[in-house]
């Protein structure tokens, strides 16, 4: 039944504090995919997550999760795993009572699973919670999700902090529970290399609103980065520079593929990996104002002093163009 | 199975997969009826995304080298069917034209080419002797 929705978010907004909200967010994910949400520090990655799993109101906009409107029953809490960067249980607790604590919770807890998931995990059942290492507290969490049959994972950063070995092994976790067909993964990471290859569909974020969503090839083309020497790319006509940067030996940008053949013939234009996208995208993040949201309306949103056109302007440039 | 992917390649990962698993099935190294991992463990093993996998496997089956049964996996189908045969002449013909570029760098006739081509023939048949 690969043809429902894992979940969907449509016009989501909510107020996190004075100065940052989430805006008009919409993205989905079918059932049976990976999905990536990528953003900077502090774009809303984990605030989307919230008002997915219901931990937190939105004040505009529906959500769906798992074909139900949220916040949806309590059973719902059966069906979703979550993995937080850091563990939900008490530190004191060994990984036997851990267990006993949360199985009354679950209709469907699978005693013999959770303790063969921390056999294959390397944990051991009489150790503490506090005694694990970012790696282990994570897989124990996996372990907690998986025994309780859930059918959709959400890791919210599951691989900051953990090495390259075990980021793969968290990789080849994520296929095991993926060769069910209902199942669905959503994680938020910043580390791209995760992404460039598990992922399936890719959401970006950037200061509380959906850069760009699709499948990671949609995204990939949707986008050229290009490069020049210094004194390239000074206001071109009807191309919207996505975090340019400047230095003496030379320029570069994120530029959108349709608008690239606009730019003159002497920058170099090439396909851009997901961590220049990120780059960039991420990029106008860093050059806000001192007081960002201070207006309050989103027309003084901080953009780059590099784009120098607003998106209107560049329109009605590149019809003219 | 043996599928080995190139980050450097500048081919995309979909099309990496469907050369190797197609020319292992021309080659013979992947029989007719074996079966090939799901495109879900084959995600998973070369952890790359079921997308890619799916695309890989979607090509293979309409070029006719595979066939997919829904929530099972895939098999590799006949060699003789059509589209697997014009796929073969494909590259008998970029072969053949490999060499004709090479033979006329070289000055050869078509007396010369035909009289290698022979060769090359008969080299095999006493090779299988």
């Amino acid at each position: 039944m690969s043809s429902e929705l894992a979940f969907s978010l449509r016009g989501v907004g909510a107020a996190v504090s004075g100065s940052f909200a989430l805006r008009d967010v919409s993205f989905e994910l079918p059932t049976g995919y990976v999905m990536g949400l990528m953003g900077a520090n502090g774009a809303g990655k984990t605030t989307a997550i919230r008002c997915l799993l219901g931990m937190r109101g939105f004040e505009t906009g529906e959500i769906e999760l798992l074909g139900h409107r949220v916040p949806g029953p309590v059973a719902l809490r059966q069906d979703v795993g979550v993995v937080l960067h850091r563990t939900y249980f008490v530190g004191d607790w060994r990984l036997a009572e851990v267990e006993r604590a949360l199985r009354p919770f679950y209709d469907r807890w699978d005693r013999a699973r959770y303790r063969q998931l921390l056999a294959d995990f390397g944990l051991d059942l009489r150790a503490r919670v506090k005694d694990l290492s970012r790696g282990m507290a994570v897989k124990l969490m996996i372990a907690v999700a998986l025994s309780h049959q859930a059918r959709l994972l959400v890791f919210d950063e599951p691989t900051s902090g953990l090495d390259p070995a075990t980021r793969d092994e968290l990789a080849g976790i994520i296929g095991d529970f993926l060769l069910d067909e209902g199942h669905s993964v959503l994680f938020s990471t910043h580390i791209t290399s995760d992404l460039d290859r598990i992922g399936d569909y890719l959401t970006l974020i950037h200061e509380g609103r959906i850069a760009a969503t699709g499948t990671k090839d949609e995204i990939l083309d949707a986008y050229r980065v290009v490069r020049g020497g210094p004194d390239d790319l000074s206001e071109p006509v009807g191309v919207q520079l996505i975090g340019l940067r400047r230095t003496p030996a030379g320029t570069q940008a994120l530029v959108r593929t349709g608008e690239a053949g606009l730019l003159s013939g002497d920058v170099l234009v090439e396909a851009p990996t997901l961590e220049e996208i990120a780059v960039h995208i991420g990029a106008r993040a860093n050059r806000r104002d001192p007081h960002p949201g201070a207006s309050g309306g989103t027309s003084r949103r901080p953009r780059p002093d590099v784009g120098r056109q607003d998106r209107g302007s560049s329109m009605s440039a590149r019809e003219t163009a | 199975m043996r599928v080995v992917l190139s980050n450097s390649a500048g081919v995309p990962l979909y099309q990496q997969i469907k050369e190797q698993v197609g020319t292992a099935i021309l080659s013979g190294e992947l029989a007719e009826g074996s079966a090939l991992p799901s495109v879900r463990a084959l995600a998973r093993d070369l952890r790359i995304s079921i997308i890619t996998t799916t695309r890989a496997y979607a090509d293979l089956a309409a070029e006719g080298f595979i066939a997919t049964v829904p929530g099972k996996g895939a098999y590799v189908l006949p060699l003789d069917s059509a589209l697997v045969r014009e796929q073969l002449l494909r590259q008998v013909e970029d072969g053949l034209q490999a060499a004709l570029d090479a033979a006329r760098r070289a000055g050869l006739q078509r007396e010369d080419l035909i009289e290698i081509l022979d060769g090359l023939i008969h080299a095999e048949q006493d090779a299988v002797r």
